[in-house]
């Protein structure tokens, strides 16, 4: 277990990257605290896996260092970094049984047979295969599969980090929860430090106790899901995470009021002058529906998604989303919605800025 | 569900049944029609029943060039397998290079066999052979004319010239198609080259390597042009093969006819064998 620390990390996949735009992963400082567990956020082709294959020794960086508690690791092998790391799609040893399979990364480490047949013997009560151990892997289903692969990224102990990359895609949603509860009570009870790359924000925001939402090769933001909701650093954290997304609209802002095409809003805080491109963010949560109050809007369509109402209107030809109470009744007449002053966020160029306190 | 029943359906397989009929039922039944019969000339057919078939079947002869033909195609198996996955192995991924050697390889098989066979006799020859002329220069003693050894070693040495990069191509069609993820895990398992080798590129090159091996065991079994080339079968009978020795058999039709399907019934076994041992290998994937 270690702390891993990156130091001006930069990753491109060009042998002569020129500008900023040629680098799938931007320059990056951070460290990973020992022991706690991660979750890298964020949409397909922004950097994540380069970054789990950089920390993993799989891939060399363009630039910058790894440390794995303040020993640079950058040009050592992914063996001597000693890491587990599962992959997307189930990798197995088709001619091998289970068993085989589990006890591949300790037999080459040369460890003890006892304590691997031990040790295997837990990693397949805890996959859910241990009636299987016997078995061939060839000709397993792609979510048996996948279990053997998460086995073989659990089963040694003394590794410095669990990297997942998207592990639980393959697999079924009642087996999703179940594996991804196994895997934080292996956190809790071993404490590796463990980063969890996926897309998908619901496993993110379970899993973790920290996210890192990445966008476009750069990090934007890291937090608990709970600042991620509240304080999106970036444009793109707001509308990444929560279902549906932030609404974000164009905005000119003068102190305390936000002028939305001719209208007022106004802001909880005061903001000095702007320039560039400014826009006002606020989550569905925070917005309602009003007879006559507030900016006017055309609702389009309104869904019924179970525990809550959803409407989905037209602010001067920007969409916005309302999310309403499931008994809260939706009538002709209401054609304007008022913001929570408190919860609107001004972004310039995309980024998240603070004002002063009024 | 009612099947519809409609006879003029046979004349969509008509043409198959007429194309497979003059191009392999046919020539094939006038084989067994000579392999049954005796004649003295005239055109004169007489029964003869199995009695070529019991005369090849007790002939030495036949079964010498036989032993040779097995000897052969299990040396070049045991050579060109093993090279072909070394060269596929140590092939450049992609890039130049990868298209370069792919050329390169594709070469030799593109080479009619009867030029392969001279090119070699060539080559080998002592007095002005680049290959013959250097080894006796060097002195060892070579002479694929004279001695059986150095002719086996020639009609060997040409035929894995000729025929490795058809191994080596499909193995590494095989191993190209062996996700990036696999290494990758390989790695982080700390699996040694050996180890990869055995548990990741083999099992994943299997299809291809049955393919390979069929294929190559099928074509060194009818072998006749290259070493009727280069050694005649000679020297002695030494390297006469099945179809060379087939070829001698002279004029006399019944035995000929009777060897043929002997010959011919061999590869199907053989062809049988292959065919259901890749079918269960592709059962046993599970797809």
């Amino acid at each position: 277990m270690a702390k891993i620390t990156l130091d001006n990390l930069a990753h491109s996949y060009y042998p002569n990257p020129k500008s900023e735009d040629d680098f799938a992963l931007k320059e990056l400082n951070h460290d990973w605290t020992d022991g706690e567990a991660y979750a890298l956020l964020g949409s397909s082709g922004c950097g994540k896996s380069t970054l789990l294959n950089i920390i993993s020794g799989l891939l060399h960086p363009s630039q910058g260092r790894i440390l794995f508690d303040g020993k640079d690791v950058t040009n050592a092998s992914t063996a001597d970094r000693n890491i587990a790391q599962v992959f997307q799609f189930p990798v197995v040893y088709d001619t091998m049984t289970v068993r085989d399979n589990l006890a591949f990364p300790l037999k080459n480490r040369g460890a003890d047979p006892k304590y691997i047949a031990e040790r295997v013997q837990q990693i397949g009560q805890m996959i859910g295969m241990e009636a299987e151990l016997g078995n061939r892997a060839r000709g397993l289903t792609a979510d048996a599969k996948q279990k053997i692969s998460l086995g073989r990224g659990m089963v040694r102990e003394d590794v410095n980090a669990l990297l997942f990359d998207e592990p639980l895609t393959v697999i079924d949603p009642h087996m999703k929860w179940e594996l991804r509860t196994q895997l934080k009570s292996l956190h809790h009870e071993f404490g590796h430090t463990m980063i969890y790359v996926t897309h998908d924000q619901t496993e993110a925001l379970t899993f973790a106790d920290k996210v890192v939402v990445m966008y476009d090769g750069r990090v934007v933001q890291i937090g608990t899901p709970q600042e991620l909701f509240d304080k999106p650093q970036h444009t793109f954290v707001g509308y990444f995470i929560g279902s549906p997304g932030m609404n974000v609209i164009p905005a000119e802002i003068a102190g305390k009021v936000a002028n939305v095409h001719g209208n007022s809003v106004k802001l909880g805080q005061a903001y000095g002058d702007l320039t560039g491109k400014v826009e006002i963010g606020i989550r569905p949560e925070f917005v309602t529906l009003t007879k006559g109050k507030g900016l006017p809007v055309e609702v389009r369509r309104v869904e019924d998604v179970g525990r809550h109402k959803l409407i989905r209107a037209d602010l001067f030809g920007n969409e916005i989303n309302i999310v309403a109470g499931e008994d809260q009744s939706i009538s002709p007449d209401m054609t304007n919605v008022k913001f929570d002053l408190k919860r609107v966020n001004v972004y310039v160029n995309d980024w998240l800025k603070e004002g002063e306190a009024a | 569900m009612n099947k519809t029943v409609n006879q003029k359906a046979w004349f969509l397989v008509l043409p198959v049944i007429v194309l497979v009929a003059f191009s392999a039922v046919i020539p094939l039944m006038t084989v067994v029609n000579y392999s049954v019969q005796d004649t003295f000339g005239n055109n004169q057919f007489f029964w003869a029943g199995l009695e070529w078939f019991d005369i090849m079947l007790h002939s030495e002869r036949m079964w010498n060039a036989l032993g040779r033909q097995l000897f052969f195609s299990c040396i070049i198996l045991l050579i060109e397998v093993p090279l072909g996955i070394f060269i596929a192995l140590n092939m450049p991924k992609s890039g130049f290079w990868s298209s370069f050697c792919l050329v390169l390889m594709s070469l030799p098989l593109l080479i009619p066999w009867n030029v392969v066979g001279t090119i070699w006799q060539v080559f080998a020859r002592v007095d002005i052979g680049l290959l013959g002329y250097t080894l006796s220069a060097i002195g060892i003693e070579y002479n694929y004319t004279q001695e059986a050894f150095s002719a086996w070693a020639t009609i060997v040495a040409m035929d894995v010239w000729h025929w490795t990069s058809l191994v080596a191509l499909l193995a590494f069609a095989g191993l190209k198609s062996i996700p990036d993820a696999y290494y990758q895990a390989a790695k982080i398992d700390q699996a040694s080259r050996w180890a990869i080798f055995r548990y990741i590129e083999l099992p994943k090159m299997m299809g291809v390597l049955m393919i390979a091996i069929l294929l190559r065991f099928m074509d060194s079994f009818m072998i006749y042009t290259e070493p009727f080339v280069v050694t005649g079968g000679g020297p002695g009978n030494s390297t006469t093969m099945l179809s060379i020795d087939l070829v001698n058999q002279g004029f006399n039709l019944g035995p000929k006819a009777a060897f043929s399907i002997m010959y011919y019934l061999v590869i199907l076994l053989i062809s049988y064998v292959f065919y259901t041992v890749m079918t269960n290998m592709d059962k046993k994937e599970g797809k």
